[in-house]
């Protein structure tokens, strides 16, 4: 992409971040409200279209640029970025796997906004294990019938679509080759359970999906063959953790900004704290940090971008750029001491919210085996 | 009708400035530029102005380096139609620049001629007076407000002590005070378009133009530190001291 045209897209950004986002975000985050203005601004922005094709009306932005754009804002409020973010994997799952039918009925208005939703993988016994997954769809006549219960998924209550994985083939052996994606609109059958209640990521909704009896046609099969699912589904996921590293970078920037600007204005002894050793030792390792979480990230979107394979490279960057969050955050927190233990300061905010980086979006625990499990098969014995 | 738009590329106001070593100017390698922000507030108005369907086509001039190409592409992103870049290495002077728009105003015939007041970089205020002077349009400088129809535009302008409201005959001249609007930020579906509206590309020679600079710039220096207050208990404290430094008697 053009550099100076993706500089004029990331300065809207911060226009549309520092106008709109900044003066509301505690009081929505304090009080987990869903930020409905903001949603009808990241519409007009173009963010739920931001990766679709033009051909569809989306802006068809690399996954570089989106990245950034991601960081830029999570570095304000990263829960916002999963209302368009998980939209989007939904959107990729279509574009990449559906029919030409399929990709002219939906893109279009997934681009638009028009149509908002995300993805429905985990269920409250799988998550990281997804081919242990319980929903089925069974057919009948021109229609599936679905049976079965997703849980944490986002955007559950205000999303009116979900890219939803079942069982087509509960005895298939291997596992995977029983499972099918589906487009599933909201529709009778389709209910939500409770919005949960979390410890961060405030403002967007978690919730619960309960299938009963719900009956779909089955041009809504994406791809139109049953069995190809698991793969469409993971497909999406290397773009899905480059998007959760670039969260990470975003709230390790963040944090990083917050405590720079605290240390030059707190005084203590005469002096702001950013000259005392302390405090700079904190700050040299924040800086790092951040850095090198932002280089790992595009470094996996450069690849992804290149169309090469890059699950390890993926794996990488969500993996460090969420622990880089945390890490960043915790010291952060000890650079403002007292005060950022007090919700009149932002930090807590990016406290509460990293941890999440690190459990979703395959847990780090997760991504370490298959970063060693790839780099093991590329350098052989 | 048509209004014309002259949007210059300068530092951007976040940027805190700091001077060359040689004190020949302002550092600018490395420095975030952006459209002036009057300027902004000028675009701004002729789109409001669009879409109140009193205007019907807005072009962005920009005059100075090739990279104010940017600046104009920042105005077709907000909703200007079409830009005219004018290329020059050269320092950008206030009469150059009205010169230049003047003669592209002949060209253009725009009713309206939406300026910003100054620009942030030289604080010159010059530019829309002398262009007004220039064409023999008359003026309305410092908008608070502005209604235009199809013959006339009233123009309310920032005075000391208030606020005074002028009718001007079309064609005019107006410049842009902060108060006016508060500019939009361009959607990133009007950005990507933004790249196939389009720009011509001009020098001040096509206008006949000499915009060779007639100032020089002896030096530049940083403001000078200021230095740390006293803080006081009491008036009684507040008033000794403004005595002593014979302040007060």
């Amino acid at each position: 992409m053009d550099p100076a045209e993706e500089t004029a897209l990331l300065d809207s950004i911060q226009k549309w971040v520092d106008r709109e986002v900044r003066p509301v975000v505690m009081h929505h985050d304090h009080n987990d409200i869903w930020p409905a203005e903001l949603v009808d601004q990241m519409a007009e922005m173009g963010l739920f279209g931001a990766t679709i094709g033009s051909e569809y009306g989306g802006l068809g932005l690399p996954a570089t640029t989106y990245a950034k754009i991601v960081s830029q804002i999570a570095s304000y409020w990263m829960a916002i970025t999963g209302i368009f973010n998980s939209h989007l994997i939904m959107a990729v799952a279509v574009e990449r796997f559906g029919t030409p039918e399929q990709k002219a009925e939906w893109l279009p208005k997934f681009a638009t906004g028009e149509i908002r939703g995300g993805l429905a993988l985990t269920e409250p016994n799988a998550g990281t294990d997804l081919q242990a997954i319980r929903t089925t769809a069974v057919r009948d006549g021109d229609d599936y019938v679905i049976n079965g219960t997703k849980t944490w998924i986002s955007n559950g209550l205000n999303g009116s679509c979900f890219a939803l994985l079942v069982k087509t083939d509960p005895k298939a052996e291997p596992r995977y080759k029983g499972m099918s994606l589906f487009i599933a609109p909201k529709g009778p059958g389709f209910t939500t359970g409770k919005k949960f209640e979390k410890l961060g990521y405030k403002g967007i909704d978690s919730a619960e999906l309960i299938f009963d009896n719900y009956r779909i046609p089955a041009a809504n099969l994406i791809g139109g063959v049953e069995g190809q699912g698991f793969f469409q589904a993971t497909g999406g996921l290397e773009l899905g953790r480059i998007n959760v590293a670039a969260r990470g970078v975003g709230l390790a920037e963040g944090a990083l900004r917050l405590a720079t600007d605290y240390a030059q204005q707190r005084q203590t002894m005469g002096k702001p704290i950013a000259d005392h050793q302390a405090i700079q030792l904190y700050l040299g390792d924040m800086v790092t940090r951040a850095r090198a979480a932002r280089l790992l990230t595009f470094d996996a979107a450069e690849a992804y971008d290149r169309g090469e394979r890059c699950d390890m490279q993926a794996g990488m960057a969500k993996y460090f750029a969420s622990e880089a969050a945390v890490k960043n955050s915790q010291e952060a927190m000890r650079i403002y001491g007292g005060y950022s233990y007090s919700k009149e300061y932002e930090i807590e905010r990016f406290y509460r919210d990293s941890m999440l980086m690190c459990i979703g979006e395959g847990t780090n625990e997760m991504q370490r085996m298959i970063i060693a499990k790839q780099w093991v098969k590329r350098n052989p014995a | 009708m048509k209004v014309l738009v002259p949007v210059k590329r300068v530092v951007d106001y976040n940027v805190k400035v700091r001077v060359k070593s040689d004190g020949t100017g302002v550092e600018l390698a490395n420095v975030k530029m952006s459209m002036n922000p009057f300027d902004e507030i000028a675009v701004e108005e002729a789109i409001r102005l669009k879409e109140k369907g009193v205007v019907t086509e807005i072009v962005a001039v920009s005059i100075g380096v090739q990279q104010s190409q940017e600046t104009i592409r920042t105005a077709l992103a907000m909703g200007a139609d079409r830009g005219i870049l004018v290329v020059t290495d050269q320092p950008t002077e206030s009469l150059a620049v009205a010169k230049i728009l003047a003669a592209i105003a002949k060209e253009e015939a725009p009713q309206l001629i939406i300026l910003g007041k100054q620009a942030i970089d030289d604080d010159a205020n010059q530019t829309g007076q002398m262009l007004s002077g220039l064409l023999g349009w008359p003026q309305g400088t410092f908008a608070s407000k502005i209604t235009a129809d199809g013959a006339m535009v009233t123009v309310e302008r920032e005075i000391d002590g208030g606020a005074e409201t002028v009718e001007l005959k079309l064609p005019a001249v107006v410049t842009t005070d902060l108060r006016l609007n508060e500019p939009r930020y361009a959607s990133l579906p009007n950005i990507m378009k933004a790249k196939s509206k389009p720009i011509a590309s001009k020098t001040p020679a096509d206008y006949g133009v000499d915009a060779t600079p007639r100032l020089q710039i002896l030096k530049v220096v940083e403001p000078s530190k200021r230095t740390a207050g006293v803080k006081v208990k009491t008036v009684d404290e507040l008033v000794d001291k403004l005595k002593v430094l014979g302040a007060i008697g």
